[in-house]
């Protein structure tokens, strides 16, 4: 690291010089987000049982609601590679297709969710004045609103195929609030930093600097909200579905599939174990992927190879 | 028998990835009444020391080695034990003196907690009447009613003073002074030296003093201990330290300070590289690498301190180098000012005239209703000419950065009017005021704040061009080319700012004030925040920069000596108004006004002869 005195050799650029060799932060942060073993496994499994719960089930003998009477309550075999409920139903496909609900569910309310409290934050915050005291007036009307109960009432009465629409809708709209609260604040913090003032001097517009330097610096916060969104959402939505309000029965999310095996954990531990587990897991792995994505964004984060001096 | 006696202290940080040797053998002695500086550049290891000394080093750290306080010694003592002496024995003053108080008591309080800490059998009414006693030795008008006064309700000079006071409450021993004016104005750090003075000569304590500043030390201190990678390279007492320094590294360092009466656009001598990693110190002398008179000897083994005069040491085997020569001959650069070939009748760039910025105070929090209103900047004006420098100057509060803020912006002003190149920028529209803003660029203060740090070196600099329609290989050419202008390198380009020294995140971001070629660069207090030897790199680059692009520069600073250097014209600001305004040379020499002379006189001179 030498800080040489400028000399008169400093010239204008020579035409040909290798300029293709310029690292953007987009491959930064790739580099480093690979670095991150943990969180490269967890993705890749996240993307597997994505994909997994689509692929699936068409290969499968049993769809999930085909009864084998045959095997009633039966633990885990090469026929029915996870067991059986007492009805006699694969629970393989079974938590298939309540993956397909559940994973649904808890990824698209946690990026819409996100998505608004960004924007409504970053809104606020940058702006001030009349966009502020209107979004922060939303903000505090949907705080009061007795969410839990407006889905409750609607969700029952939404066709079976709309039910994942309106849960994924409704969820989002209710949940983003104390996000934005807290994104505006650092919006407005931000906004008194100089790299700030330098970007407007510079000319760039307010659409871009909130893209470009406002998102990246809140970043962290994103990403952590967005991990923890999707266990939170799949946790309304077991719940929801619990209380009959939810997904309906004869079709299944993993939370209803935990429900109904919760009364046999200790003498049929499978039909409980096999959906909890694939809950656990889901939401373990988008957790490793939330910090690996944090500590590739935020360079302060320690760097998981040693710097050479 | 010294007061303070410190033999061998060493401090070391280990940390995940390597050990931080803060502080390596510093050997040094405090007598009642003396005034010792340790004076260094950030990362010297000057705080650690200062810390280790009153205990407070995070309980990690390795600390060996000795510090005797009158005889008894304190490493190893408990916590408990040291509670006992902090605050009583020792007497300690901060840099930041919000921090240093707490905000929900009033300074009163304050005071008198400290003083019934430590003797039980005083009594809340006795405590409150030495409080307010203190108050007075330290200079706070009226003390009766500011006692009770809040933290926030005084200015930062008064709120160092109740610092001070705290400070020898208990008549310390020793008094350890951490950067205690650097926060501050000039006028009030002058001020606060007195009351240090004042302070010292009232309790009879020895006084540690940390600085940066060269012009501190020449003026309070006795002796000095120049620390450099966590040794002493050079102690004397500070008439000879500044007559007849050794050590190449003090001469470098004294050749970086800006001086009042240099003419304006003489270079400074900068000290090349930056200090080294305190983890992985290379063999033998660690300046060497920044050393012009390094030989292979230097490389070979760490020098000790070696005596070179009566109570002056050195720790250098080519001290008869140093010896009566210039810092420039040291480090073969020139200092002369090139020819001066501006014509007076430069076309204005930059004309300002009549400004005014008020802010509104209001109150009420339902019914806002206006109670009256701070005139910020109150009817300036001024113009800039093509290829000159004009400093801003004026202490905290006086509008200057205001008045750089209200040109950038190219809005209409509150009143009066803003001429860049010849465009009123009140009748501008949208577009004319973006075509605008690449002519006119700015440079801030502090080089972290100032740098998105989530966005590489290149994406720094490649922003103003994106933002300004260049397509992606033209960018890649101009990045090239302004890395090459500030003096860093190519590969830099895809780290991320946090990597860099904080001269070479100034670098960055002059480069990116130049990517859009302005015509006028607007620099707020560009060089305030780094250390003298980097400031000094930074000053001569900007000098550099003016002559091959024939930039004109807004110079805002507090540094008087600063602006010496670098501006053509000087403004002095107080208040919101210009006070005096005029050519540089003359302003400086022969000022009109009575608070520009204040201001001059109070600039601290490394020139120990001054006092």
């Amino acid at each position: 690291m030498t800080e040489p005195v400028t000399t008169d050799t400093a010239t204008t650029a020579k035409s040909g010089v290798d300029v293709a060799a310029f690292a953007s932060r987009r491959t930064l942060v790739l580099r480093r987000f690979r670095r991150n073993k943990p969180a490269v496994v967890a993705l890749l499994l996240l993307v597997a049982l994505f994909i997994g719960c689509y692929a699936l089930p068409p290969l499968l003998p049993y769809s999930y609601t085909d009864l084998d009477f045959y095997a009633l309550q039966q633990p885990p075999s090469t026929d029915h590679w996870f067991g059986t409920n007492p009805l006699g139903q694969d629970l393989l496909a079974q938590t298939l297709r309540g993956m397909q609900k559940s994973m649904l569910i808890g990824v698209c309310v946690a990026f819409f969710s996100t998505i608004i409290a960004a924007t409504v934050g970053a809104i606020a915050g940058y702006f001030g004045g009349r966009r502020d005291r209107a979004l922060m007036w939303i903000v505090d009307l949907l705080l009061v609103v007795p969410s839990f109960y407006i889905i409750a009432i609607i969700t029952p009465r939404t066709k079976e195929s709309g039910t994942v629409l309106w849960l994924i809708l409704l969820l989002s709209v209710f949940g983003w609030m104390i996000s934005s609260r807290v994104i505006r604040g650092m919006t407005m913090s931000l906004r008194e930093r100089e790299f700030v003032s330098a970007a407007r001097y510079m000319g760039v517009s307010n659409t871009r600097i909130i893209i470009r330097h406002i998102v990246p610096n809140v970043a962290s916060f994103l990403i952590i909200d967005t991990a923890l969104n999707v266990g939170i959402a799949i946790m309304a939505e077991t719940g929801l579905s619990f209380l009959g309000f939810g997904v309906q029965p004869p079709d299944v999310s993993l939370g209803t599939l935990i429900n109904d095996g919760k009364t046999s954990v200790t003498t049929f531990p499978w039909v409980f174990l096999v959906p909890a587990s694939v809950l656990v897991l889901i939401i373990l792995c988008a957790n490793l992927v939330g910090d690996g994505l944090r500590d590739a964004l935020d360079p302060s984060a320690r760097p998981l190879r040693r710097r050479r001096r | 028998m010294s007061l303070l006696q410190v033999t061998n202290l060493s401090v070391v940080f280990p940390t995940d990835a390597e050990r931080v040797n803060a502080v390596r053998g510093m050997t040094f002695h405090v007598e009642p009444g003396e005034v010792v500086a340790l004076v260094g550049e950030s990362g010297s290891g000057k705080s650690a020391t200062a810390t280790a000394i009153i205990g407070l080093l995070p309980e990690y750290a390795e600390v060996s080695g000795s510090i005797r306080l009158h005889d008894d010694e304190l490493l190893g003592l408990p916590d408990s034990r040291m509670s006992q002496i902090r605050g009583k024995s020792i007497g300690t003053v901060f840099q930041d003196p919000m921090s240093a108080l707490t905000p929900v008591y009033t300074v009163g309080d304050q005071i008198a907690e400290a003083l019934e800490i430590h003797n039980r059998d005083v009594t809340r009414r006795d405590a409150r009447t030495r409080a307010v006693e203190l108050l007075e030795l330290v200079g706070i008008a009226q003390p009766e009613r500011r006692a009770s006064s809040f933290p926030h309700e005084l200015s930062g000079g008064e709120r160092q003073r109740v610092v001070i006071a705290i400070a020898i409450a208990n008549d310390p021993d020793l008094l350890i002074c951490d950067e205690p004016t650097t926060a501050l104005d000039v006028t009030v750090q002058a001020q606060i030296l007195e009351v240090l003075k004042t302070a010292r000569d009232v309790t009879g304590a020895g006084v540690l003093i940390i600085t940066h500043d060269l012009g501190v030390v020449a003026e309070f201190a006795d002796r000095a201990l120049v620390m450099y990678a966590g040794r002493a390279v050079e102690t004397a007492d500070v008439g000879s330290l500044y007559r007849d320094r050794r050590m190449p590294y003090t001469a470098g360092l004294l050749g970086s300070v800006p001086r009042l009466d240099a003419p304006q656009g003489a270079r400074l001598v900068p000290i090349p590289g930056a200090p080294p990693s305190m983890a992985a110190l290379p063999p033998g002398c660690p300046f060497a690498p920044r050393c012009p008179l390094a030989i292979d000897d230097c490389r070979a083994a760490e020098p000790e301190l070696i005596p070179v005069g009566p109570d002056h040491r050195a720790a250098c085997i080519r001290t008869d180098q140093v010896a009566g020569r210039s810092a420039a001959e040291i480090y073969g650069v020139s200092t002369e000012p090139p020819a001066d070939i501006q014509d007076a009748d430069a076309s204005v760039v930059l004309r300002v005239r009549d400004l005014v910025k008020t802010y509104k105070l209001t109150k009420g929090v339902v019914l806002r209703r206006q109670v009256g209103e701070v005139r910020a900047v109150d009817g300036v004006s001024f113009e800039l000419q093509q290829g000159r420098t004009l400093g801003i100057v004026g202490e905290s509060g006086s509008g200057k950065s205001t008045t750089l803020h209200q040109i950038l912006e190219l809005s209409a002003p509150q009143s009066g009017s803003i001429e860049v190149l010849g465009e009123d920028v009140g009748g501008l529209d949208r577009h004319g005021r973006r075509a605008l803003r690449g002519d006119i660029q700015v440079v801030f203060q502090d080089p972290v704040a100032s740098l998105d740090p989530r966005l590489p070196v290149f994406d720094v600099l490649a922003e103003p061009l994106q933002a300004n329609g260049f397509d992606k290989n033209r960018t890649d050419e101009r990045v090239a080319e302004l890395l090459n202008i500030v003096g860093l390198r190519r590969e830099d380009a895809s780290r991320y700012p946090a990597e860099f020294s904080g001269g070479q995140k100034q670098r960055i971001g002059i480069a990116r004030a130049l990517a859009l070629q302005p015509k006028i660069v607007a620099l707020d207090e560009p060089v305030s925040a780094l250390d003298v030897s980097i400031q000094a790199g930074i000053i001569n680059l900007l000098l550099d920069l003016q002559q091959r692009f024939g930039l004109s520069y807004l110079f805002v600073s507090h540094d008087l000596s600063v602006v010496k250097h670098l501006a053509h014209r000087v403004a002095v600001m107080h208040k919101g108004k210009i006070v005096e305004q005029g050519d540089g040379d003359q302003v400086f020499t022969h000022p009109q006004q009575d608070y520009t002379r204040r201001l001059l006189a109070a600039v601290p001179q490394p020139d120990p002869n001054r006092r």
